[in-house]
């Protein structure tokens, strides 16, 4: 098992070689020149250009760019953006915000997605079921930006149950809106899921026979279906984290939640390759852990699976 | 409450029947609309005693038996008649009754070990729920114990195993352990060993007999197997479309049977109808008419080996543990010939290396050593193209007609397709083949525009059988080619093979772990045992003087060993 696990983390290395040198390279390869780009129609000095330019090593070729940003990771040291912060101290910032933002996304999609979909597996082909399955399929078909303005308006505006957008001082309580819309999409897959793996579970023979040892409803259903429907839930949730935490723009945008998504994009428009590696470099990781995460989970709850090597 | 009859065939009885069931009438709601599964149900259990349902499948036995346990699908409903438990009317019981029932008062031991224990809870989890649920001790001791008392070993540390570790037979003997842990008064048995090897079906009967008997627990048998039902209950009763159509005790159900449908269940249950064989020869009765007739080919010239087999190995690679890889022999050192125009059996249980043979004589599968030649060539000399023309020449037929039937290709693409990859004939050819394939399998002709999920699986395997010949092949092989058919219908499977064996001149090799199957279609046998071949020899040699233990405990292993049956047949 353990030996299982580091092998992986090493595997980390090569996947994270891999997209830091691709997503650099499509950040280099970008048309424009980012330096004159920052200002706009009033240009400075061809000589503040060029210091600016050997500030950020623009003037080097691509592989010494590259060269030089894998040095600094590895010291620790991500520099400065082309507004003069530390990037370190960016990331620090937004990635909080999002994580929890992402989380909290999760928790309501796993939540309700799974008690949802199991009492409609349950009770399959009744009104209950139809129901849910209309109200899922309508929340797949809208548009994350038509569900967020919706929201914003009707419970943050209008009733004022929540606040509209959330600003600098994101908490908990501050990102529910966002993460309710951000968790609503996926809420209706876990639905799904759980459902259709609940209805293929609950005619198993295992079923039947723990019913007839004499076993509650309640247990069964806990026991017996519930646990076995949770294996490509949990699958699906995990891989799901990693996407939640690549930052929503469309949901950040909208909720004006200072994260991930929201930076990412900026950096991306003024072409500021340092930030955006730095960004992915962290997401990466992200995902692996999820990744592993999951597949651990799965190990878990199914002995059948075992990793040996 | 209703006070029940006496039962009219149990004479001087004044005991109350631990389950009556009355006119009992069972129906499923499908698309089709309301669909009678059991019309017209009767039987009776007395305490202790133990009461065998027959029939084939889709006769309603293990409908009726799921409604006195009140597990019907949600589907089902009892739409007539009573079930009585000890005299109170349990047909439309509330659930919360049923509950209370269930475990401790009715027991039960499900068909399928494979399917039928959660594979993601520890075995002892899953017996002490059950003893928590029923309200008795439930202590690791007390798991231990009950899975102890089923015959299983070591039973302590074999609780702490999940299914996926445990064998067919003993993930069995945990739900034998699980359906008895309670000591019910009544354990509804459905086919609970129609899984397993013969020799290991055999121990777990014995087992389930013995601890019935000590805890005075009456059964509830439900089989398709008339020789095992006579050998291990009091009772008989036998479904058929829904209705009980004969019931009464045993042996004199067997002797002496009344309806058609059961007189014709006592004549072609291949268990039974081996031990006629074996009767008759004893008493110096000529068995011809007994025997599927395959002796008529005798006749031909060129008996010679179609088929060698010499000194076959097979070795494959078991990975185990971190970095390090073990040999598991699966074949060792086998060699038979198969005669042309002749039947020979390869007879052992799961893991006996049968069907890895099989796989390697049809070239799916590269020998580790070992040859196999086929009409004077060695099969492992062939290029592609050679083995292309020898695949022609050598068809398959495979247990399972709903798994090896492509569920998207209508009946005529099916049969058709052997044909068209090896280029044979034109459109028109091919479809009239197709047809004569169908007539000579006994099938409509208007099967062609069917699709597989639209057959049963009689029909199906005749139709696999059809592919199969599609390209005039010499020699057949069976891999447990009539395991997954009811007994009438496997008896016109056999016989339609000893036909067309006759007709077309076949050689078949049979892969089964039938040994009544073998009875009925070989001449010869080889007995296959942990990769190794322990006999081999004429069918009548083996079956009349079997040489080894093995041979001995399978012939044994055979329900119905122990009743004696008149030779003569109806």
């Amino acid at each position: 098992m353990i030996q299982y696990i580091l092998r992986r983390l090493l595997q980390v290395i090569p996947v994270f070689l891999g997209t830091t040198l691709l997503v650099y390279f499509m950040v280099f390869a970008l048309p424009g020149d980012p330096i004159r780009a920052l200002f706009g129609d009033r240009p400075p000095s061809e000589a503040v250009i060029a210091a600016l330019r050997r500030q950020y090593n623009l003037d080097q070729p691509f592989w010494v760019q590259y060269g030089l940003f894998l040095k600094n990771l590895f010291t620790f040291n991500l520099g400065v953006d082309f507004t003069g912060q530390p990037i370190a101290a960016t990331l620090g910032r937004i990635f909080p915000v999002t994580a929890m933002l992402a989380v909290e996304a999760l928790a309501i999609q796993a939540v309700f997605g799974v008690a949802f979909g199991l009492i409609a597996g349950l009770r399959k082909g009744k009104l209950f079921d139809s129901t849910v399955l209309v109200a899922s399929l309508v929340v797949i078909a809208v548009p994350t930006f038509v569900l967020g303005f919706v929201l914003q308006l009707v419970v943050g505006v209008q009733l004022g149950w929540a606040k509209p957008t959330v600003g600098a001082n994101a908490d908990w309580g501050t990102l529910i809106l966002p993460a309710t819309v951000l968790g609503l999409v996926s809420f209706a897959y876990v639905l799904r899921l759980t459902r259709a793996s609940v209805i293929e579970n609950m005619n198993a023979d295992y079923v039947r026979t723990a019913t007839a040892k004499g076993l509650s409803r309640p247990r069964v259903v806990l026991a017996h279906i519930l646990r076995n429907s949770m294996i490509p839930v949990v699958t699906y949730l995990g891989a799901n984290l990693g996407g939640l935490m690549g930052g929503a723009i469309v949901t950040e945008g909208i909720f004006n939640v200072p994260g991930v998504g929201q930076k990412l994009y900026q950096a991306v428009i003024r072409s500021e390759g340092p930030t955006v590696v730095a960004i992915v470099s962290v997401l990466v990781l992200v995902f692996v852990a999820a990744n592993l995460l999951v597949d651990l989970l799965y190990a878990w709850l199914d002995p059948r699976i075992r990793y040996e090597k | 409450m209703t006070t029940s009859n006496v039962t009219i065939d149990e004479a001087g009885s004044e005991e109350r029947p631990l389950l009556e069931i009355r006119d009992l009438a069972i129906s499923f709601q499908t698309a089709n609309g309301e669909f009678q599964a059991v019309k017209n149900a009767h039987l009776t259990i007395m305490p202790g005693e133990t009461v065998a349902i027959v029939g084939e499948s889709g006769s309603g036995k293990s409908t009726t038996a799921l409604a006195a346990i009140g597990l019907l699908p949600a589907n089902g409903r009892v739409s007539g008649g009573q079930i009585l438990l000890d005299g109170e009317d349990i047909s439309h019981a509330p659930e919360r009754r049923m509950i209370e029932l269930r475990g401790n008062t009715i027991g039960m031991v499900p068909q399928d070990p494979m399917s039928n224990l959660n594979p993601v809870w520890k075995i002892g989890y899953q017996v002490r729920e059950t003893l928590r649920a029923n309200g008795k001790p439930n202590a690791p001791a007390d798991v231990a114990r009950v899975l102890g008392e089923a015959g299983l070993p070591d039973s302590a540390r074999r609780a702490k195993q999940y299914p996926h570790e445990f064998s067919g037979g003993m993930r069995q003997r945990a739900l034998i352990a699980i359906g008895l842990s309670c000591q019910p008064r009544l354990l509804i048995a459905d086919e609970p060993t129609s899984a397993l090897d013969v020799t290991v079906q055999r121990q777990i009967l014995d087992h389930l007999d013995t601890m019935t008997t000590e805890l005075g627990t009456a059964v509830l048998l439900i089989t398709h197997d008339l020789g095992l039902a006579a050998e291990r209950a009091d009772k008989v009763v036998v479904m058929y479309r829904g209705n009980v159509v004969e019931a009464g005790p045993s042996l004199e159900l067997l002797r002496n049977p009344q309806h058609p449908y059961t007189q014709r269940l006592v004549a072609s249950a291949p268990s039974l109808a081996s031990r006629r064989i074996q009767a008759a020869k004893a008493e110096g009765i000529q068995t011809e008419e007994l025997l599927a007739p395959t002796e008529a080919v005798e006749e031909k010239a060129l008996p010679d080996d179609v088929l060698k087999v010499e000194g076959l190995t097979k070795v494959f690679k078991l990975r185990s543990g971190v970095g390090k890889a073990a040999d598991f022999t699966a074949v060792d050192n086998v060699s038979f010939n198969v005669k042309r125009g002749t039947t020979t059996a390869i007879v052992g249980e799961s893991g006996s290396g049968k069907s890895t043979v099989a796989q390697m004589v049809l070239n799916l599968l590269a020998p580790t050593s070992g040859r196999i030649v086929f009409d004077g060539v060695d099969t492992s000399t062939l290029n592609s193209r050679e083995i292309f023309k020898f695949r022609r020449r050598v068809q398959p037929i495979f247990q399972d007609p709903y798994g090896s039937l492509d569920p998207m290709y209508n009946i005529f693409r099916t049969i058709e397709e052997p044909l068209r990859t090896h280029k044979i004939g034109d459109k028109a050819s091919r479809e009239k083949k197709v047809r004569e394939l169908l007539d000579q399998v006994a099938l409509p002709q208007s099967t062609m525009q069917r699709y597989p999920n639209e057959l049963s699986g009689g029909q199906r395997q005749r139709v696999a059988i059809a592919r199969a010949l599609a390209l005039d092949p010499e020699v057949i092989i069976c891999d447990e080619a009539v395991s997954a058919l009811d007994v009438l219908v496997q008896a016109q499977v056999l016989n339609l093979l000893a036909e067309l064996q006759s007709n077309l001149g076949l050689t078949y090799l049979f892969i089964t772990h039938d040994l009544a199957v073998v009875r009925q279609i070989a001449d010869h046998v080889c007995v296959m045992q942990k990769g190794k071949l322990v006999e081999t020899g004429s069918t009548d040699d083996v079956f009349d003087a079997p040489q080894q233990d093995y041979t001995k405990a399978l012939l044994n292993a055979i329900p119905g060993a122990s009743l004696m049956l008149p030779p003569a047949v109806a």
